[in-house]
C-alpha cells in the first residue's frame, strides 16, 4: 500500500503479556469501528489473544506487563535478541505499574500472604519494568493505553515518521475540555504533572488523575507538592497518588 | 448611539424569539465549587426559564465561539496520487451569546483586529464573527478583575446590544442595525432623563468598585528594561508549565497545526489546535529543537506578547484584565501580582 506515492511500511508485529491484567492488549482489540484497518498497518505474527499459534520472526514486539519472575527475565531477554523494535506498552511495562507497589514492602512472605493468603505463587522480591532488564526502544504510557494514540504511533510507522510525544501536563486538555479544576472542587489531582495524551480521561469524567501515564516532560514536581499541601491535602495523600503506578519517584 | 429601555417583561419576549430561530448560548449554573459556591457558563439554552441572571462570571472564556480549541481546517480525499481539497467554512444556523461582560466583548475586538483586520483575515473566524449576535451585560467587578486599568471595563463596539439592569428594565444600548431591527417586534422606550441619571450613577458605582489593578504607565518601557530581571526566574521556578493560563485566556490566538490521516490511508485532515507559549513543547520544531527550552522565557513571552508587542503594534494590550489566568493557575500566577513585581 502507498499513501502520495509513498511505499508504507509493514512490519511484522508480535504481542507479549508479562505480568499484568491484559487490559492493554486488549486495548488493541477496542474500537471495532477501524480495527481491520488498524490491523492491517501490521503483520500480526504472534499475538495470544486474538491468534492460536504464533511465528518467532517479528521486527517489533509489543511487551506488556512488568517483570515479576525469573523465567520472564529470560523470556523478555529472549525477544530482545529477536526483535528489531522493542516496545514498551502500558505502564506497567514503562514504570512496573501498580505490580510495583510491592517493592515498598520489605518482608515478601507477609505481601504474599496478605494478597494470596496460602495460595502458592512464585514470585520474586522486587518487580521490575521492562527497561531494568533489557534495552527499550519505545514507550506507549497509560493504564491501560489510549487506543487513538496507539493507532497514531502504529501509523507513523507505517509512514516511517517519528512520533511525536505530547510533553506537556494533563491540564492542558482537562481545560480545553471546559472541565472545572478538581481543586476548585476541593479533590486531588495529578494533572499538572501527568503526560498529556489520554484525552485527560480521568478528571473529564470527575475523577482524579492518578499519574498512570507517568511525568510529563518537565514536571515541577517540587512546587506542586507544596501547591498540593496548601490545598489542604496530607503527605500521606500525596503519596499515595505519587505511588500508584511507580511512575513518579517520591524522595524528597 | 442608540440608547432605549425595555421592560424584563419585554425583554424576556424578545429572547423567545431570538431562542426560537438561533442556537442560542446563555449563563448556566454548571457546578459548585467546594465552598458551595456556583460555577457559571454558557450553554447551549432552550427555554428562557433555563438563563440564570445571577451569574458572576461566565467560567470559560466565549473565544471558543469563534476560534475553537480544535477544528480541522482543510481535509483531503487522497485516492492514488491524487488528492482533492476540501475547505468547508462553518455557515450554520446563526448563533446568539447572552451575558457577555465588557471584557469578553472587549477580548473579541482584540481578535478582530488580527484576525479580521490584519494581514491575513481569517475567514474561519470572520463567518462565525459576522454570523453570532451578542448581547453584552454589565457585571459587578470581582476581587480578581483589573480590566478598569487596560480600559475595557466599557464597550465601545464589538456587540449587537449592551443591557445595563435599572429596577425592573434594562437600559440598553443599540450597536448594530440587525439589533435595532430585531427590537422592532418588542416594546421599548426611549430613554428619560431620570433613566441617563440612573446609567451614570450605577457606571459611577462600578468604576468605584475595582479592587485589583495594574498599572500599565510606560509598561512596554519597563518590560524591555527588565527584560533579564531575575524576578522572572522566580516565577518561572513556579510555573507548572500547564497552559492553563493560555486556555482560559479570551485573547489567546497562538496555535500549531497537525496532519491526521485515517487508517484507511484515504481521508487526511489539517488539524489547528490552539496553543499556548507556557508549555514545555510550544516552540519545539522539527528535528527537536526548542526555541524555548527554559520555563521562565516561555512564561516572559506570554506576558511580552501581551503587555508589550501587542501594545507596539496595536495601541492597546493584549490582556483584557478578566483575571481568569490568575483564577485558574495553581501555581497562583497572576496579572497583577507578576506585573507589579516587573514595576518594582
Ligand atoms: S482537574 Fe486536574 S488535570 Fe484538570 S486542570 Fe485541574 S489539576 Fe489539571
Ligand atoms: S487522566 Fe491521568 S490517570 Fe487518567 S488516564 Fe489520563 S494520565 Fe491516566
Ligand atoms: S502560569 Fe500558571 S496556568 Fe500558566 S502555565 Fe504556568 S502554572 Fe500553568
Ligand atoms: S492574560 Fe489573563 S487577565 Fe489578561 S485577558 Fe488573558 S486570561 Fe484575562
Amino acid at each position: 500500500m502507498q499513501y502520495l506515492g509513498v511505499d508504507l511500511v509493514k512490519p511484522k508485529a508480535a504481542f507479549f503479556d508479562f505480568s499484568s491484567c491484559e487490559g492493554c492488549q486488549l486495548q488493541i482489540a477496542n474500537n471495532e469501528s477501524n480495527l481491520l484497518d488498524f490491523i492491517s498497518l501490521m503483520e500480526v505474527i504472534n499475538f495470544r489473544e486474538i491468534l492460536t499459534g504464533g511465528k518467532d520472526d517479528y521486527e517489533i514486539a509489543f511487551i506488556e506487563g512488568s517483570i515479576t519472575r525469573d523465567d520472564e527475565i529470560n523470556r523478555v531477554k529472549n525477544i530482545r535478541e529477536k526483535t528489531k523494535i522493542l516496545v514498551a506498552f502500558g505502564t506497567c511495562a514503562c514504570f512496573g505499574g501498580i505490580n510495583k507497589l510491592k517493592n515498598k514492602f520489605n518482608d515478601i512472605e507477609w505481601v504474599k500472604k496478605e494478597v494470596y493468603g496460602n495460595y502458592p505463587v512464585e514470585t520474586n522480591d522486587k518487580v521490575l519494568a521492562i527497561d531494568e532488564v533489557v534495552k527499550v526502544d519505545f514507550y506507549i504510557y497509560g493504564c491501560p493505553v489510549n487506543k487513538p494514540e496507539v493507532e497514531a504511533i502504529v501509523q507513523s510507522i507505517a509512514l516511517g515518521r517519528e512520533f511525536r510525544y505530547l510533553k506537556h501536563p494533563v491540564c492542558f486538555r482537562c481545560k480545553e475540555k471546559q472541565n472545572i479544576c478538581l481543586y476548585e472542587l476541593g479533590k486531588i489531582c495529578m494533572g499538572p504533572l501527568t503526560r498529556a495524551g489520554c484525552g485527560a480521561r480521568c478528571p473529564s469524567n470527575g475523577n482524579s488523575c492518578i499519574g498512570c501515564r507517568g511525568p510529563a516532560a518537565e514536571p515541577n514536581i517540587e512546587f506542586m507538592k507544596k501547591i498540593m499541601k496548601k490545598n489542604g491535602f496530607t503527605e500521606r495523600q500525596i503519596r499515595d497518588k505519587f505511588e500508584l503506578f511507580s511512575a513518579f519517584k517520591w524522595e524528597k | 448611539m442608540i440608547f432605549k429601555t425595555i421592560s424584563k417583561k419585554d425583554f424576556n419576549k424578545f429572547l423567545e424569539i431570538l431562542i426560537e430561530n438561533n442556537n442560542f448560548f446563555a449563563p448556566q449554573k454548571i457546578a459548585k465549587d467546594k465552598n458551595k459556591k456556583p460555577i457559571y457558563d454558557l450553554r447551549e439554552i432552550k427555554n428562557i426559564g433555563d438563563i440564570d441572571f445571577n451569574y458572576d462570571i461566565i467560567k470559560y472564556p466565549p473565544r471558543r465561539f469563534f476560534l475553537p480549541y480544535r477544528e480541522v481546517i482543510s481535509s483531503f480525499k487522497i485516492e492514488n496520487n491524487t488528492w482533492e481539497q476540501n475547505i468547508g467554512y462553518e455557515t450554520k444556523v446563526p448563533r446568539v451569546l447572552l451575558g457577555l461582560h465588557p471584557c469578553d466583548i472587549n477580548s473579541l475586538n482584540k481578535l478582530d483586529k488580527v484576525l479580521l483586520l490584519g494581514d491575513y483575515p481569517s475567514p474561519y473566524y470572520a463567518i462565525r464573527r459576522k454570523n453570532t449576535f451578542i448581547i453584552g451585560m454589565d457585571c459587578e467587578p470581582k476581587p480578581f478583575c483589573f480590566c478598569r486599568s487596560v480600559g475595557t471595563h466599557t464597550v465601545q463596539h464589538g456587540c449587537d446590544l449592551f443591557l445595563i439592569e435599572i429596577g425592573d428594565s434594562y437600559f440598553m444600548e443599540i450597536f448594530s442595525n440587525i439589533a435595532f431591527d430585531f427590537l422592532k417586534k418588542v416594546k421599548t422606550k426611549d430613554t428619560t432623563k431620570a433613566d441617563d441619571d440612573e446609567y451614570k450613577r450605577i457606571r459611577k458605582l462600578k468604576t468605584e468598585k475595582f479592587s485589583a489593578k495594574v498599572d500599565v504607565t510606560d509598561l512596554t518601557k519597563i518590560l524591555d528594561m527588565e527584560f533579564q530581571s531575575d524576578v522572572w526566574k522566580e516565577w518561572g521556578d513556579r510555573c507548572l508549565g500547564c497552559g492553563s493560563c493560555a486556555r482560559v485566556c479570551p485573547t489567546c490566538y497562538c496555535y500549531g497545526i497537525e496532519e491526521k490521516i485515517d487508517l484507511k490511508f484515504q481521508n487526511a485532515g489539517k488539524l489547528k489546535i490552539l496553543h499556548a507559549c507556557t508549555l514545555v513543547d510550544f516552540a519545539e520544531v522539527a528535528g527537536g529543537f526548542n526555541f524555548r527550552p527554559e520555563k521562565h522565557i516561555r512564561l516572559k513571552y506570554r506576558y511580552y506578547h501581551k503587555h508589550r508587542g501587542f501594545v507596539e503594534a496595536y495601541e492597546e494590550s493584549l490582556c483584557v484584565g478578566c483575571g481568569r489566568c490568575g483564577q485558574a493557575c495553581l501555581a497562583g500566577i497572576t496579572v497583577p501580582e507578576v506585573i507589579s513585581s516587573i514595576r518594582e
